[in-house]
């Protein structure tokens, strides 16, 4: 103890040390729930596991270096899962356009304005499940809205879900329908926050239509815009209770995302192949770091500008 | 002494109860099972009768949510092993008897020669010559039909001993002329197409061929392989369109409404379409037909088992409950009350019910041997990929050769020549 107090570079004052003591319970729990099982993760996926121990509580798996890794290389379920959370990510940001126009259009003084506000916003507030399977049934074959009316226009009734081609677009439309209305509230917020006396000025220049939108704005929504990308990036990465709710991955495996993926793999019922799970799963991390470090770079240059 | 409970709180709670059946003086048996209320309130019946014959033993049973058991017992039986557990036959109890999860049961089999009375549960009970199950119970798959489909199509409803291949397909045809689906499905969870598959597969090349082709032993490339996708190509056109996007109990309605004719299912939807307002008078049951003249009939039963477990701190009292679940007794009783058949080939079946009578008797004359099911007998993985096939190719009978290539490089993958 002694030793080490004479060789400590600095001396612990209440200045240094309290910073330290209110970070103290958040990296904690960040080590403990985030750091940890993102280590976790990443040796499993170098092991070949089903996930059990043996009687005596050993761990069974076999290392198998990056054989999880080449083995998704030549691995078509996981290619289809990768595209699918492409298509996930572009058709997403349908959301932020679409929002913007309904926070627009609910933007004014109207009697009972507030009602229909929160009937738009209403989707966001039920589940993700409930979501799902109000999607599900509005899709069913037989009995399905959307199914009749397809038959009572072309003859031929469309099943969404069972058509490998358009499932994963049927579950984005599914998916849409919340995240509209969350971009639309933080922009209805934003809107909130527009100084006025440039929209007068504006006006008295003559602006109007989309020029006023665009030029006056959205320059001023940024942060809204910001807040909405970042969402909607995370929600279109992490798909994985509709998709679940709606298909199982099905049919065939058409609609899997690679977070469901890597659930079949590791915890479904056919699965437990935990190492290739964790291999999985850690290809979706790069994926979101590119994003997340995007954003943290951007927050961190906004600081230092202020 | 029977205690429902589910999820995280059944072990600790299992303990609790251990040990305050300990101060009672007997000697404690304890089994993690995953059952409904009918075959629970079934057990519960076979545990008093046990108890009741051997006064100085205690059976705690512990039930889990049926969902919930495939998780659970994976933790379970390491962390606090009871001394049974319920699970499946064949290939699905592999991976818990290579950890050594599951103990060797081979004596109780010999001392109470099961051999002969489960004559026809050995093979699924038996990895490398010796036995780790006591299966106590089983369900016929076949065809079920709707007499009065038949009738609105103007069918002639098939007799006992059901219709030839070419008859079926040719109803297929006048069925499907009255706008009836002539064979139905839903596929939403996989697992009801590997029925059709199973069946075909069995009718044109036998039991030893679904069995190597589970085992990763036959080429999906090869002419027999084929000639099972060139059969289910054939009844491809028949089957109700969308099946993929639906459960099997949304098939069930259509089945029971009458806008399908026939059903390759399990026994335990008679359970379903008989809620959905059908009865013995228009509910019909028949093996599936003949493919292959002269191929000795084989049929699917998939069977539920019970397990000893290597952590088992009673296994001498367990044993003698295995002992019992495996009586004709016992079977027989529990069967009656759930509605399947027994295992033992003494045990008695209600002869009220149609479809039991009619299963027995398949199952009782089968020549070829008795399938697990698909995803019994091949590797979870494996079976996983083939039963994406087997939906893909009712969907896209056109992607044959993609669907081929692509499950033969999964074969060689997972089994490496």
């Amino acid at each position: 103890m002694a030793e080490a107090a004479t060789t400590a570079p600095r001396r612990w004052t209440q200045r240094t040390l309290a910073p330290w003591l209110f970070l103290a319970p958040g990296l904690i729990m960040f080590t403990i729930y985030v750091l940890w099982p993102i280590v976790e993760s990443v040796t499993l996926s170098f092991y070949d596991w089903n996930g059990l121990y043996d009687r005596d509580g050993a761990f069974t798996g076999t290392f198998v270096g990056m054989g999880n890794y080449a083995e998704l290389m030549g691995d078509p379920a996981f290619t289809t899962s990768l595209w699918n959370n492409l298509k996930w990510l572009v058709l997403y940001m349908l959301a932020l356009p679409i929002g913007l126009f309904i926070a627009i259009f609910l933007n004014q003084t109207v009697t009972g304005i507030r009602l229909y506000k929160s009937l738009f916003f209403f989707p966001f507030v039920i589940s993700q499940v409930v979501v799902g399977l109000i999607f599900a049934w509005f899709y069913a074959p037989n009995f399905g809205l959307l199914y009749l009316l397809t038959e009572a226009i072309t003859g031929k009734g469309t099943a969404i879900l069972a058509d490998p081609d358009l499932v994963t677009y049927g579950i984005i439309a599914a998916g849409l329908w919340p995240q509209i209305a969350y971009v639309m509230i933080l922009y209805l917020t934003g809107l909130n926050n527009v100084a006025p006396d440039q929209i007068e000025a504006a006006r008295l220049d003559g602006a109007k239509g989309w020029r006023m939108l665009w030029y006056v704005v959205l320059p001023q929504l940024r942060p809204a815009t910001f807040i909405a990308v970042i969402v909607t990036v995370i929600g279109a990465l992490r798909s994985f209770d509709l998709v679940s709710i709606m298909t199982s991955g099905g049919p065939f495996g058409s609609s899997r995302v690679l977070s469901y993926y890597m659930y079949e793999m590791a915890l479904g019922e056919f699965g437990f192949r935990m190492g290739y799970g964790a291999a999985i799963a850690v290809v979706l991390f790069a994926i979101m770091m590119i994003f997340i470090s995007g954003f943290i770079w951007k927050m961190w240059r906004d600081e230092k500008e202020r | 002494m029977v205690h429902k409970l589910t999820g995280a709180l059944a072990l600790g709670a299992a303990l609790l109860l251990s040990t305050s059946a300990f101060a009672q003086d007997k000697r404690v048996v304890t089994w993690n099972a995953d059952y409904d209320p009918i075959p629970l309130a079934a057990a519960e019946a076979l545990i008093a009768d046990f108890e009741a014959a051997n006064p100085e033993i205690d059976v705690v049973l512990t039930n889990f949510d049926h969902e919930a058991y495939k998780n659970a017992i994976r933790n379970f039986l390491t962390a606090d092993p009871p001394d049974l557990a319920n699970w499946y036959a064949a290939n699905r109890m592999r991976p818990f008897v290579e950890a050594g999860l599951f103990a060797d049961i081979s004596d109780v089999w010999a001392n109470n020669g099961l051999m002969e009375s489960l004559a026809a549960s050995v093979p699924s009970s038996t990895i490398d010559g010796k036995q780790y199950a006591i299966p106590y119970t089983y369900y016929q798959w076949g065809i079920y039909y709707n007499r009065d489909a038949y009738k609105a199509a103007g069918v002639d409803v098939p007799g006992p001993e059901g219709v030839t291949w070419d008859q079926f397909l040719a109803n297929c045809e006048k069925f499907k002329a009255a706008g009836i689906d002539c064979v139905t499905t839903g596929s939403s969870a996989l697992w009801p197409v590997a029925g059709i598959f199973d069946y075909v597969s069995l009718r044109t090349n036998g039991y030893q061929f679904h069995s190597d082709l589970a085992a990763g032993k036959i080429s999906w490339t090869s002419p027999e392989a084929r000639a099972v996708f060139e059969n289910l190509g054939k009844l491809q056109p028949y089957v109700t369109e969308n099946h993929a996007a639906i459960d099997w109990q949304d098939a069930a309605a259509l089945f029971v409404q009458g806008k399908a004719a026939n059903y390759v299912m399990g026994n335990f939807a008679v359970g379903v379409f008989k809620e959905g307002g059908m009865t013995n008078d228009n509910l019909g049951f028949m093996v599936f037909p003949e493919i292959t003249a002269g191929i000795a009939r084989a049929e699917e039963a998939p069977t539920d088992t019970i397990h000893l477990t290597s952590g088992a701190k009673n296994p001498d009292d367990a044993k003698t409950f295995l002992a019992y679940m495996a009586s004709a007794e016992a079977q027989s009783k529990w069967n009656a009350a759930v509605g399947q058949l027994p295992t033992n080939k003494n045990a008695t079946v209600d002869a009220a019910d149609p479809f039991l009578t009619a299963g027995f008797q398949a199952l009782s004359t089968s020549t070829g041997g008795i399938a697990q099911f698909w995803d019994r007998d091949a590797d979870a993985e494996y079976a996983k990929a083939g039963m994406e096939g087997f939906q893909r190719f009712l969907v896209q009978p056109e992607a044959l050769e993609e669907i081929l290539a692509q499950l033969e490089a999964t074969r060689t993958r997972l089994f490496p020549q």
